[in-house]
């Protein structure tokens, strides 16, 4: 089979997005220009393009829809960025529909300014196979509002004891070339090892979870003295920094290239930043929820701030802010992980860790460290597209805005305040620890290909 | 008084509500105390006890406390999770709800689970016990005790040992001695001690013998057994002999101090049978008056009354 018998048909007709700020992290540009897009591919960037430009039209900028169908998008005081690129991303499907699917998560997706997603592995069947991957990758297609990117699993059944074959789903049609037990660490030294040794067969990148099972076998929440007044079994910090540094060193030894997922340690931060500046091949990803929210939100033992890894202290999330600053952390990732409200709606011990990312990502990043001064708009944005473009093989996304490219962006209204509803969102389920928050920014358009998968806030289904 | 809306944890409780409690408790105390009629306060309210952990003494004290006031009690018990058993949290809660009960008695394995469905139901809520993180009633029941043998509590020093960190006594006995006054060390192995214990407001000793001399009461947790399986202590006979009290320890705490325990006793283990049974033991007693506070705390809840009762035994 091959990748074009799926693929979405390209926005045919010429589409100018005038006057907008292009935030373009590839090339470092940021400045005021137009964006010329046709036949699904970006013909121009420049200032002051009028719709003849690349392609020997007639139009006349300001008319709105030109004698040959080019239409005028005006994006004056909006952003317009790469598409954005999510690593860690639950879909839910295969398995687990009752709380996302491809349909709806990919709408999500859409509606948070993102062109491609990297479903996560925890699935049923697990995404252990070929051709498991193959049809997660194919459903998405068939969605068209995002490219997928599956995660294969690192071993077979998530059971952290034989490797999956990483080799069947490099050379599938999904072209999985990064692989993660998700929350399940591989806590098998020597599995570990091999994984990463075997990896390198095939150009691609592990991710573990960092997570010393012992350390946390009846975690519930960060360990300190917010858990010790609630009475809950405390997930200490040592037990991510102490499989960081396993990771680190594993990969060190052999050359090999490790991501870690969901950062939420200083301390780990430290350790990985110690870790490049030894150039070890790794990269490290940090969340939304952990860049903002602190673990004294819990007092009220509201499930749907059960994460894993639990939310930290605020010591930690000025740690992690500084990180993505200063590219210790790489990007910026979801980790958007739908739970249906029945599971939610339990003691908080018994509640399923996760919390949706999709929809609120580019808004907590834009409220909470750009206009708190801690990342320029450049900046930020390079963590959510060439960033993540940056760990694995994303067939474009997240690159750079430039002629003959693929046109997968996305036009932000940086000011815009809106309120969070749980409700409202395209996800199934509705278990946003944002629900009620007033946050500054969000997506208005995104274009994958050069059509519409938002449209004016509405997702093209 | 303010008046309480439900009880869930002590922190949500002023010094004026604990005194409050405590002198409401000491005029039910008779009530409690006699092994004869009831009174008709509560006649026509009904008391849901929802036991999702077992809990046979707590329960049957809550039950006793709503029969002497008059009060209908029905029992809801179920192990673990809800959910488990096809109902959902949620579920149970607006069950109850909807069944018209005035007040739900609610026992929990998971910390926060009393809080969590206060939020669904409209009726008082009263904490029997959640997890690690608190039993309201069991803080007020030792302070009430502690206050009628020293008085006053200000200025009092109490010392708590033992399984400090598993113990929704402790959290919830700290915060109570704190709103009156007293001064609280723990004392416990330190990988029983919580996380951060400094948040708790308490002093931390690791040496029992050099606390007793200054304490007015010593105030021993229960110390699972299983604990040693996890690595928290090798073994009873070292427990028993580093923070277990006996005879010799007893000998040292000043003629007025009082031994107390929340129940059930590892005797020979935390405590030693001769000190579990000495006249300085007031365990019994806590038992006893746990009626009277259940019965209190109950009548507050259910009455409206904020000037304390006035019941004519």
């Amino acid at each position: 089979m091959t990748d074009a018998t799926f693929r979405p048909r390209a926005h045919q007709s010429a589409l100018l997005l005038r006057g907008g700020r292009v935030l373009d992290p590839a090339s470092g540009t940021d400045e005021v220009l137009d964006v010329l897009v046709r036949d699904g591919n970006v013909v121009e960037v420049g200032a002051g393009l009028t719709a003849e430009v690349g392609a020997g039209l007639t139009a006349e900028v300001g008319a709105g829809l030109t004698a040959d169908d080019t239409e005028i998008l005006d994006c004056d005081g909006l952003w317009v960025t790469p598409g954005f690129v999510d690593l860690h991303t639950h879909l839910r499907e295969p398995g687990f529909e009752d709380a996302e699917d491809i349909a709806s998560g990919s709408a999500a997706g859409a509606a948070g300014g993102y062109t491609a997603l990297c479903p996560m592995a925890n699935t049923d069947p697990v995404c252990d196979a070929a051709a498991v991957a193959e049809s997660v990758w194919r459903r998405g297609s068939e969605i068209g509002l995002v490219d997928l990117f599956p995660v294969g699993a690192i071993t077979k059944g998530l059971r952290g004891e034989e490797l999956a074959e990483f080799g069947e789903l490099r050379h599938s049609a999904a072209k999985v070339d990064f692989f993660s037990d998700d929350g399940k660490p591989v806590a098998d030294s020597l599995v570990m090892r091999r994984a990463l040794q075997y990896a390198g067969a095939f150009d691609a990148v592990i991710c573990n979870h960092s997570e010393d099972p012992d350390l946390t076998a009846e975690a519930q929440m960060n360990e300190g003295a917010v858990s010790s007044v609630l009475g809950l079994p405390g997930w200490p910090h040592e037990a991510e920094e102490i499989m960081i540094a396993r990771d680190l060193i594993l990969a060190e030894g052999l050359g090999a290239r490790l991501h870690v997922p969901h950062v939420t340690t200083a301390g780990a931060v430290e350790l990985i930043r110690a870790a490049k500046a030894r150039g070890v091949h790794v990269t490290a990803e940090v969340t939304p929820h952990h860049l903002s929210l602190r673990d004294h939100l819990i007092d009220g033992y509201d499930p749907v701030l059960k994460v894993n890894p639990p939310l930290r202290t605020d010591t930690d999330v000025q740690a992690l802010r500084a990180a993505l600053a200063d590219g210790t952390i790489d990007c910026v990732a979801t980790d958007h992980a739908p739970h249906a409200p029945e599971h939610k709606d339990q003691e908080w011990e018994h509640a399923p860790c996760g919390m949706l990312g999709l929809e609120t990502a580019f808004a907590v990043v834009n409220t909470e460290l750009v206009l708190a001064g801690l990342l320029d708009p450049l900046t930020a944005i390079a963590r959510l597209t060439t960033g993540p473009a940056g760990v694995r093989d994303v067939a474009g996304h997240g690159g750079a805005i430039a002629a003959g490219r693929e046109a997968h962006l996305t036009v932000l209204d940086p000011e815009v305040r809106w309120t969070v509803d749980g409700r409202g969102l395209h996800s199934k389920a509705r278990n946003t620890p944002f629900h009620g928050a007033d946050l500054v920014g969000r997506p208005v358009h995104t274009l994958l290909r050069g059509r519409f998968t938002l449209r004016d806030g509405k997702v093209q289904a | 008084m303010k008046p309480l809306a439900n009880l869930i944890s002590i922190e949500d409780l002023d010094t004026d509500q604990v005194v409050g409690i405590l002198d409401t408790a000491e005029q039910l105390l008779p009530i409690a105390d006699r092994r004869r009629n009831s009174v008709p306060t509560l006649r026509g309210r009904v008391v849901c006890n929802l036991f999702l952990e077992d809990s046979t003494r707590t329960r049957i004290s809550f039950d006793l406390a709503a029969k002497r006031m008059s009060a209908e009690v029905i029992n809801f018990s179920g192990k673990g999770s809800s959910v488990s058993k096809g109902e959902s949290f949620k579920d149970t809660a607006l069950t109850l709800d909807a069944m018209g009960v005035d007040c739900v008695v609610v026992r929990s394995g998971s910390s926060g689970a009393p809080l969590q469905l206060s939020r669904y139901l409209e009726v008082p809520i009263l904490n029997a016990g959640d997890g690690w993180h608190q039993h309201p009633t069991q803080a007020l029941l030792d302070v009430f005790t502690m206050r009628r043998h020293l008085g006053d509590l200000a200025g009092r020093h109490v010392v708590v040992c033992g399984d400090v960190l598993h113990s929704r006594v402790a959290r919830s006995e700290v915060q109570a001695l704190r709103l009156l006054g007293a001064r609280v060390t723990l004392v416990a192995p330190p990988t029983l001690l919580p996380p951060a214990p400094e948040s708790w407001g308490a002093e931390v000793a690791g040496d029992l013998d050099a606390v007793l001399p200054d304490a007015d009461v010593v105030y021993l947790l229960r110390v699972q057994r299983e604990r040693m399986h996890r690595a928290f202590f090798p073994s009873s006979r070292e427990y028993a002999r580093f923070w277990g009290l006996d005879a010799d320890r007893l000998a040292r705490l000043p003629d007025h101090a009082i031994v107390m325990h929340p129940g059930p006793m590892n005797r020979g283990v935390e405590i030693t049978a001769d000190v579990a049974d000495s006249d300085r033991s007031v365990i019994v007693e806590q038992v006893t008056n746990g009626i009277a506070i259940r019965m209190a705390c109950l009548y507050l809840l259910l009455s409206g009354d904020t000037e304390g009762a006035e019941v004519t035994p």
